[in-house]
């Protein structure tokens, strides 16, 4: 009796989860039909207006912060790999169940537990004053500034997935390899690698999902200007970070159009998410 | 464990089921005068036991709240169009207290800093690029101004305050109407965008060289200087209680909806405001009560009364005129309850 209604709970709780999803994306599409209508799908994603003009017309486009959301996380995403990568192999393999790895793996799980807006401050009293005394911009904001913060948070992503595929690979392949004469480099190289790319290539495919999202620490460091980025130090504003910032003055069109950015940004989201999820799988067949 | 549980249970349904019948309060809107009202609602409470809780979520999302019959008044810094009038029940403008949008600068070692509005323009139009810019330089012979760059700062999301200052910008320089006009937000192309008026205080706290417009007491309560302004008269003013007074000077409309920046009087400091609180004119809407009705008459006219206007100078507003509360205080009677009168 009591598994039956466990059964049932189980089912409810799966279906609400369900429904939910279906729901936000139902309500995202239709909130954006105005701007798409007003717009046309098409040039909503090319233009880059944004705003009310002086004459009192408005025009909407998305162009400049799906490409300023594309230029931080993947910027972001390069700037992470140096990192990520041997703190994978340092905790799956060279030092794999020692304390050190231990402890190194809880400080880089612990970053992943760190709320954005910490981040966020920390980008805009340390790294920007940084920036701008290397001379790389003239204030500091804009997406080199966005992307250092965001590749630190998403490292943890990255390596802790990277180091859990490096451990599953079979001891018998690693020890043949040694009993063949191969140093510990050959090994990684011709053994580890060839075992465990695809599943990496999907670990730091979350992580960029996990970059194109965020928010807060963007919204603070960016800039928050709606231009087409050209350059790594030129401002710029994120879809996120559009939502974010304007979404509380909104109404009408705009209103509309920052919902399709929703939209847009839930979609490319949802993409990259499944490309990762069908790495992930072709690597366990 | 299932007792204790059921316990809670109970003990949350009661303090539920006390908390509403109380009448309580609520509005949203502007952060402009949140300072102010903050003050205000609080002594309200004190007075009367009706709390009031006020949520800063900007102008617009508190319009949009109102729109959406869910809170009580909304607070605005931009009165409502006569599109947006009709698009709703009649809705009465009840103006709280005047205040100002000041141009905060970072620039080390100057400490008085004059402007003209068509310096202004140009800094924010990026044809003033340099601190010291010959034009900067005549009006301020008295300062060292460093050969550093001018970054605009501005609001990133939409604003009562940018409305304010491109309100006052849009009447004074020509260059400004044709490249950006008015309004909640507009299309800079240069400079560095900030969320909220404590977004831009903070980025210019902390950015050498910035400039930017803010409520005035944001800026006073991060003590970062403000610069005197030259009004229609030619005098260069700083913004203060008095100066923001001296440029309400002419009658307004009976409907309280009006600008008074670039006020061409002696002393007035060009970039005031006025703030309004939003009510509907009639009353009952979404179930509410009479006496949530009646409490919320009672507390537009405790935010009139001289005690609470009298608050205002502490925090760097100014109080509204007395022929303007009484404007006002004849628009809160017309607030009805389902056709009644409200006492």
């Amino acid at each position: 009796m009591s598994d039956k209604i466990f059964k049932k709970l189980l089912f409810v709780s799966a279906l609400v989860i369900m429904i939910v999803c279906g729901a936000l994306f139902y309500s995202l599409m239709s909130g954006s039909l105005p701007a798409f209508r007003e717009l046309g799908f098409f040039r909503f994603i090319v233009s880059s207006e944004w705003g009310m003009n002086s004459d009192g017309s408005e025009h909407y486009g998305a162009l400049p912060f799906i490409v300023g959301t594309l230029m931080t996380s993947f910027t972001a995403l390069l700037l992470c790999f140096p990192f990520s990568l041997p703190v994978a192999f340092f905790v799956g393999e060279y030092y794999n169940n020692t304390v050190v790895a231990k402890v190194l793996s809880t400080i880089v799980d612990l970053l992943a537990g760190i709320p954005s807006i910490v981040y966020g401050l920390w980008g805009f009293y340390v790294i920007r004053p940084f920036m701008v005394s290397l001379g790389l911009s003239e204030q500091g904001f804009g997406i080199l500034t966005a992307s250092i913060v965001l590749a630190i948070m998403i490292i943890p992503y990255s390596a802790s997935l990277s180091a859990e595929f490096i451990r599953m690979v079979p001891r018998e392949l690693k020890e043949g390899a040694y009993s063949l004469g191969a140093t510990r480099a050959e090994m990684i190289r011709r053994v580890i690698m060839p075992n465990v790319s695809s599943g990496m290539i999907s670990s730091y495919i979350l992580a960029l999902g996990r970059a194109l999202g965020e928010t807060m620490a963007v919204t603070m460091l960016i800039g928050n200007t709606n231009n087409v980025p050209i350059s790594l130090s030129d401002t710029a504003n994120t879809m996120a970070s559009v939502i974010a910032n304007q979404f509380g003055e909104a109404d009408g069109l705009k209103l509309s159009s920052l919902i399709a950015i929703g939209l847009i940004l839930f979609i490319i989201t949802a993409i990259i998410n499944y490309i990762g999820r069908l790495i992930i799988k072709r690597q366990s067949l | 464990m299932k007792k204790s549980l059921i316990i809670i249970l109970l003990a949350c349904i009661i303090l539920t089921s006390c908390n509403s019948k109380k009448v309580e309060l609520s509005g949203a809107g502007a952060t402009f005068p949140l300072p102010y009202y903050n003050m205000v609602f609080n002594n309200y409470s004190e007075t009367t036991g009706i709390n009031v809780s006020y949520g800063g979520i900007g102008s617009g999302g508190g319009v949009r709240s109102l729109k959406d019959k869910i809170i009580d008044f909304a607070g605005t810094d931009v009165y409502l169009t006569d599109e947006e009038m009709s698009s709703m029940s009649p809705v009465i403008h009840v103006p709280t207290c005047l205040g100002a949008v000041v141009l905060s600068y970072n620039i080390p070692g100057v400490k008085e800093l004059k402007l003209t509005s068509d310096i202004i323009a140009d800094i924010y139009l990026g044809n003033i690029t340099k601190w010291n810019d010959p034009r900067i330089v005549a009006i301020n012979p008295e300062e060292n101004l460093p050969d550093m760059l001018v970054t605009p700062v501005y609001r990133s999301d939409g604003s009562g305050t940018t409305f304010v200052f491109s309100d006052y910008m849009n009447k004074v320089n020509d260059n400004w109407s044709k490249a950006l006009g008015s309004g909640k937000s507009l299309k800079f192309n240069t400079g560095i965008a900030a969320k909220g008026n404590p977004g831009v205080v903070g980025t210019i706290a902390n950015m050498k060289g910035s400039i930017g417009y803010i409520g005035s007491e944001y800026a006073f309560a991060m003590n970062i200087p403000v610069a005197k302004i030259q009004n229609a008269k030619g005098q260069f003013v700083s913004p203060s209680s008095k100066s923001i007074t001296a440029s309400l000077s002419g009658d307004i409309p009976d409907d309280l909806r009006c600008t008074i920046t670039n006020a061409d009087t002696d002393g007035a400091y060009p970039i005031s405001c006025l703030t309004w609180i939003l009510v509907y004119k009639e009353q009952n809407y979404a179930n509410r009560s009479l006496e949530k009705a009646q409490a919320t008459a009672d507390l537009l006219r405790f935010v009139l009364n001289t005690d609470s206007q009298q608050l205002t100078e502490k925090i760097h507003y100014a109080p509204l005129p007395s022929y303007i509360v009484e404007k006002a205080l004849a628009a809160i009677s017309s607030m009805t309850y389902n056709n009644q009168p409200i006492n």
